[in-house]
């Protein structure tokens, strides 16, 4: 069963324990700034939003990667391989989402792979804001709408 | 290994910034944050000296924890001597900035002198610098802080700093971060502005390591679950905020109300949590919007409130309809039930200007509280308050005293001293409800007797976070005690002083202690820290920050005369309640806490003491 | 069905692996020019940095990629396309007779008509062959001069520096990347790089290149000769284009195209450096010879090859560049619409600028410096013209909350 990263602002407190968890399966250290996850904070208008990859199915990023260094796993979840990838930034500026980030410490790019099927970030939040979530559920379903807004190339015939 | 290892230094008067190594063997006795900072406070100033001069310094100390994933893992504090009291101020704050502070690879910022000019401390990871603060020098603390993010081009830029309060010398100005978390007590915002340094902006990048990471993840994660299961942290905290007191307090009989006169509010349901919750407004929307956690804490108390666009605080006021920090039980109480003000919008909006301003909401309500008493018996004038009508009830009077004081302007002035020295400067001290010149919180002595003990004997003038009995007197937490009797609360109080001092040199929040004891935390800093930290270790250096913060005071001149409690509380029975007929028996309770802490009956830590705790 | 594809680049290559997920029965030929496996040219600077090797730079990386998927791979250039009999010409005679076929041969380095460009010693910067002739010449504190500054010039001049070269950059433009970035960002980009060391003229041409003794020295409009060991040539590209002359098949800039990259002739589409395809931000046709445009124009013209109807709805012009570590961007209209506001951020000291251009109350353009944390929202913006409402007069006061504007108004968070 396909499981996704459902995401709930309505819930989220801003605690940022995801952003931690994240950080620390990472890159062994509590560091906000390196996570793939990141909390939105909108004071203002009382709502925090955790945002991360949607790991979206014709990925903006894996096709502008020349050299082949994001794959697509198992579960539909888009992975950087370190080992290829040559640092040259062309899929932090292909995602429309911003979800893939350059990491200047280690000359790569990083994004959200769901841990390999058991997502740190889920795991640690106290409120069930985000879930990792069997994906026919509807939370899902209006991501994945979110995400056709920004499909101004074309996704036809898919 | 949970510290950085790194202090930045600022001499403010040469406008210089350094780096230097942490004391690992001060670190070692006092753990960091409170304790480690009131070391460094000791050894490197005069207790004697003027808070308001260059002489004081001004400590901004994280905790081990801070910036870690245990749960509220993201408090910072400032320790300085404090205006208001004279004492050793230790205040302490969440947000996300102390976290961030961490992140950028420090520990502390240790800052001494005074800068000729207004200026704001820019910390972007390594690099410190001080910049010209004189286009916001007259901003409040939101301009201030949008000002700053605009002029780094960094959304992500925390910022700690003082509003118009601080910069004019209110004795209760604060120092606000992320909007609206507060270093609360004791004027630490006054110092702040005296030094002309109007803010600390930190972004930090960095990492921060724990010493035993899986020991670390273990004991952080099943300390959580504790939280979460607990009645307190897991459902009270997080649906009604710290509020959920404020019905319990005056069901209590322990709820000071206009100016400590009576000891139950009529209107407490008005302002309590029930009454954020409940629809209100031509929207039908709540005052409270939603809860926010600070950095790191899975409680998520923090209330995000907003006042009616209706009210007329704010009817003509659009830039005030947005949501921002909303009611805690103390601020409540104090802008409330201390004034007999039972508005609810009124108190949103005025805890709003607070926030904005940099004022201590306890403070300033307390103040207001003893300002009307003085107005209504005839002792303040229309001329004295320049027509401002200082009657109890009176939300027109408290929102427009906010406005005053915030700006320091007219009355609000003279409200600015706070009520002791106000009280004094009309000729009537009896009625300031204050301890060593501070205001007291929201919790009646009479009611609640290990409050008065509580009260008398912090170190930072009158508190309810230096040892908050009313969880076991009224929470029963970890075990029930009898709000009314004294017996036993000399021990308890000393109890809870010396836990809470390590909880408060850690990183974490005092709140987790509605569930943790020492045994949840005690593996958690185990495994931030090398060495080993036991209860028995916690406890030990607990009470070591307590009586080196007690050695400050004496040094400073405070003597025993000075862990005393209004008159209006030994003398005047509680009216109604509870508590009906009773005094609080302070006088009874003092010598047994002396004798408990280890002290002479003059309140002085004796040889034995002081080498007991290797002081 | 036989498709052919004429080019190995990343359009030829996602087109050939979009065929085949299409059709698992088709015949699909690949036909690249160079004598190596498809290989992306991105990533030629980092071979010359030697953070790969040319292995590294292959555009599919798992073994035996084309065998698996049973694409022929030959490498051979066209002479010719006989769209008539459906024919393509080799240039060594052979014919090869298509169902559809695909253009995707990109484009060559222009050689400005300087003297002394052929002379031993000065090498464009575009092929791996050209790759291992630098490789051999740039060595540590080696005098290199490098021609162009425009956006391949500045990624070459990033590799050129981690070879620990002496180098000299010489722009005709007033400014580094001139059609990347505006006169702020450019000066920023040149105070950097001569920050690092780099020696920069801008406004400044090559006037000649002469053999000296065991160097060259390379005549400056300026009226000053430099010395180099190695000249690189980096004065831009143009469409390969030349074998289509006599076609039949309309060429413009480059190869024309329609909204579904279908070429004048019929089953013979373009993709990629070579097609002049639709811009979304000024609807025109015109080459964006960009990495993610030919991703893009390869996977939309392979399906419409493959029978599904799929209009291409136009690509967004933008640009990343790492300049010895200090990052930059731009993306679509970034100097502006007719009519629309801007709004700028310039952090000299810190080397952070950040421009945003505005049509009404939609992003049309933007340009960054040293900000790349969630970067490419700029292009989500842009793309999906979503409004901005109140965050767009945020923005105007502090540009540096796109993140948030992007998140606030795509989820819909009022003001409470």
């Amino acid at each position: 069963m396909l499981k996704a990263l459902v995401i709930d602002p309505g819930k989220c407190t801003g605690c940022k324990q995801c952003e931690l968890a994240c950080s620390y399966v990472k890159e062994g250290e509590f560091n906000p700034a390196k996570s793939r996850i990141r909390v939105f904070d909108f004071h203002q208008d009382a709502r925090f939003v955790p945002y991360t990859c949607t790991q979206c199915a014709e990925a903006w990023c894996q096709q502008a990667c020349p050299v082949n260094a994001i794959t697509t796993n198992e579960w539909g979840v888009k992975e950087v391989h370190d080992s290829l990838c040559v640092g040259c930034k062309v899929c932090t500026i292909a995602c429309p989402f911003g979800t893939v980030n350059y990491n200047a410490s280690t000359g790569k790019v990083i994004k959200c792979d769901e841990c390999g099927g058991d997502p740190a970030c889920a795991k640690a939040c106290p409120t069930d804001a985000i879930t990792y979530t069997d994906i026919e559920q509807a939370g899902f379903d209006k991501m994945r709408h979110w995400a056709a807004q920004t499909d101004a190339g074309s996704r036809a015939g898919h | 290994m949970g510290w950085t290892g790194k202090v930045l230094r600022v001499d403010l008067t040469k406008g210089k910034c350094a780096s230097e190594d942490l004391n690992k063997e001060w670190a070692d006795q006092y753990m960091g944050q409170r304790g480690l900072a009131s070391k460094y406070l000791s050894e490197e100033m005069d207790p004697k000296a003027d808070p308001l001069s260059p002489d004081n310094k001004m400590i901004f100390a994280t905790g081990p924890l801070t910036g870690t994933c245990a749960s509220t893992g993201g408090r910072y504090s400032v320790i300085t001597k404090g205006p208001l009291t004279g004492a050793i101020a230790c205040s302490n704050s969440g947000g996300y900035w102390g976290a961030e502070l961490k992140f950028a690879g420090w520990d502390m910022i240790i800052l001494e002198g005074k800068s000729k000019k207004p200026v704001y401390l820019c910390i972007t990871d390594d690099k410190a610098e001080l910049l010209d603060a004189s286009e916001i020098w007259g901003k409040s603390v939101w301009d201030t802080d949008a000002w700053i993010k605009t002029r780094h081009q960094d959304p992500q830029m925390h910022v700690s700093g003082i509003g118009i309060a601080g910069e004019n010398g209110v004795l209760f100005s604060c120092i606000i971060n992320d909007l609206h978390r507060a270093a609360g007590r004791s004027g630490v915002g006054a110092v702040m502005g005296s030094k002309n340094l109007k803010a600390i902006a930190v972004r930090g990048t960095g990492g921060v390591k724990v010493d035993d990471f899986p020991a670390f993840l273990a004991a952080t994660s099943a300390a959580k679950e504790v939280l979460a299961e607990n009645a307190v942290t897991g459902e009270g905290l997080p649906t009604f905020g710290t509020q959920v007191l404020m019905n319990v307090i005056n069901e209590a009989g322990a709820l000071p109300t206009r100016n400590t006169r009576d000891v139950q509010f009529d209107g407490a349901h008005d302002i309590s949590a029930e009454a954020m919750a409940e629809p209100s407004g031509k929207n039908g929307k709540p005052n409270l919007l939603a809860n926010q956690a600070c950095f790191g804490c899975t409680i998520a108390c923090g209330r995000i409130s907003k006042v009616n666009e209706e009210h007329y605080t704010v009817q003509n006021k659009p830039e005030y309809w947005h949501a921002s920090g909303g009611l805690e039980y103390e601020a409540a109480w104090a802008l409330g039930a201390a004034t007999g003000v039972n508005d609810l919008d009124a108190l949103t909006y005025a805890n709003f200007i607070c926030n904005e301003q940099g004022i201590d909401p306890i403070s300033f309500g307390a103040t207001v509280g003893a300002a009307m008493e003085m107005y209504e018996d005839g002792t303040l004038t229309d001329k004295d308050t320049g027509g401002l009508k200082l009657k109890f009830g009176s939300a027109e009077a408290l929102t427009t005293a906010v406005e005053l004081t915030g700006k320091a302007e007219g009355f609000g002035a003279e409200l600015g001293l706070g009520s002791k020295r106000l009280c004094d400067k009309y000729g009537k001290p009896e009625l300031s409800m204050t301890v060593k010149g501070q205001e007291f919180p929201a919790y009646d002595p009479r009611g609640i007797q290990g409050m008065g003990l509580t009260y008398a004997t912090s170190n930072r003038g009158a508190c309810h976070l230096r040892s908050y009995t009313v969880s076991s007197e009224i929470l029963g937490i970890p075990e029930k005690t009898d709000p009314l009797v004294t017996d036993g609360k000399a021990d308890l109080v000393k109890a809870f002083q010396d836990a809470t001092a390590a909880v408060d040199s850690s990183g974490l929040c005092v709140f987790t202690t509605f569930a943790w004891t020492l045994e949840d935390i005690a593996p958690q800093i185990d495994g931030a820290l090398p060495g080993e930290w036991s209860v028995d270790k916690l406890l030990e250096v607990g009470e070591r920050v307590w009586n080196l913060e007690r050695q400050f005071n004496l040094q400073a001149g405070f003597t025993a005369k000075d862990d005393n409690l209004p008159k209006r509380l030994l003398k005047d029975a509680a009216k109604t309640g509870p508590a009906k007929g009773l005094v609080s028996g302070l006088k009874k309770m003092l010598p047994e806490y002396y004798a408990a802490r280890g002290w002479t009956k003059e309140g002085v830590p004796t040889n034995e003491t002081l080498n007991r705790l290797a002081l | 069905m036989h498709h052919v594809i004429l080019g190995t680049g990343p359009a030829g290559v996602i087109a050939a692996d979009t065929l085949r997920k299409q059709d698992a029965n088709a015949k699909i030929t690949l036909i690249g020019g160079e004598e190596e496996p498809p290989y992306s040219r991105m990533a030629i600077p980092y071979l010359l940095s030697g953070q790969i090797d040319e292995e590294g730079t292959y555009l599919r990386q798992d073994k035996g990629h084309y065998e698996t998927h049973d694409i022929d791979v030959m490498h051979a250039r066209a002479d010719g396309v006989d769209s008539k009999n459906k024919t393509l010409v080799l240039e060594d005679g052979k014919e090869i007779s298509y169902d559809r076929l695909l253009i995707a041969t990109g484009a060559s380095p222009i050689r400005p008509p300087v003297e002394g460009l052929d002379l031993p010693g000065v090498h464009t910067c575009w092929t791996l062959a050209d790759a291992r002739e630098i490789l051999d010449r740039a060595l540590k504190g080696d005098d290199v001069v490098l021609m162009g500054a425009g956006f391949i010039g500045s990624i070459i001049l990033e590799a050129l520096v981690s070879r620990g070269v002496k180098l000299t950059v010489v722009e005709m433009g007033d400014r580094m990347v001139p059609r990347m970035m505006d006169e702020t960002a450019g000066a920023m980009l040149q105070r950097w790089c001569e920050h690092k060391g780099v020696n920069v003229l801008t406004g400044t041409q090559i006037r000649e290149i002469n053999r000296g003794k065991n160097r060259l020295d390379v005549e400056l409009s300026t009226g000053k000769s430099i010395p180099a060991k190695l000249v690189v040539v980096a004065a831009g590209v143009a469409p390969n284009i030349g074998f289509l002359e006599g076609s039949g098949i309309k060429t413009g800039q480059g190869v024309t195209v329609n909204g579904f990259l279908s070429t004048s002739a019929t089953d013979v589409y373009a993709a990629g450096d070579v097609a002049q395809g639709k811009d979304i931000s000024t609807g025109e046709f015109s080459v964006l010879a960009i990495q993610p445009v030919a991703a893009d124009h390869g996977r939309i013209a392979a399906l419409n090859m493959a029978g599904h109807e799929t209009p291409h709805e136009g690509s967004l012009n933008m640009n990343v560049l790492d300049t010895i570590g200090l990052v930059s961007s731009s993306f679509g209209a970034w100097e502006g619409v007719k009519g629309g506001d801007n709004t700028r951020m310039c952090d000299e000291d810190g080397y952070r600028y950040l421009r945003l251009e505005f049509d009404g109350d939609r992003l049309a353009g933007a340009q960054a410096v040293g900000l790349t944390d969630h970067i490419g929202i700029a292009r989500g913006l842009i793309q999906t013209g979503l409004k901005l409402g109140r965050w767009k007069d945020i923005l105007m006061k502090s540009p540096e909350r796109l993140a948030e504007a992007y998140v606030a108004t795509a989820q819909g968070i009022s003001t409470v």
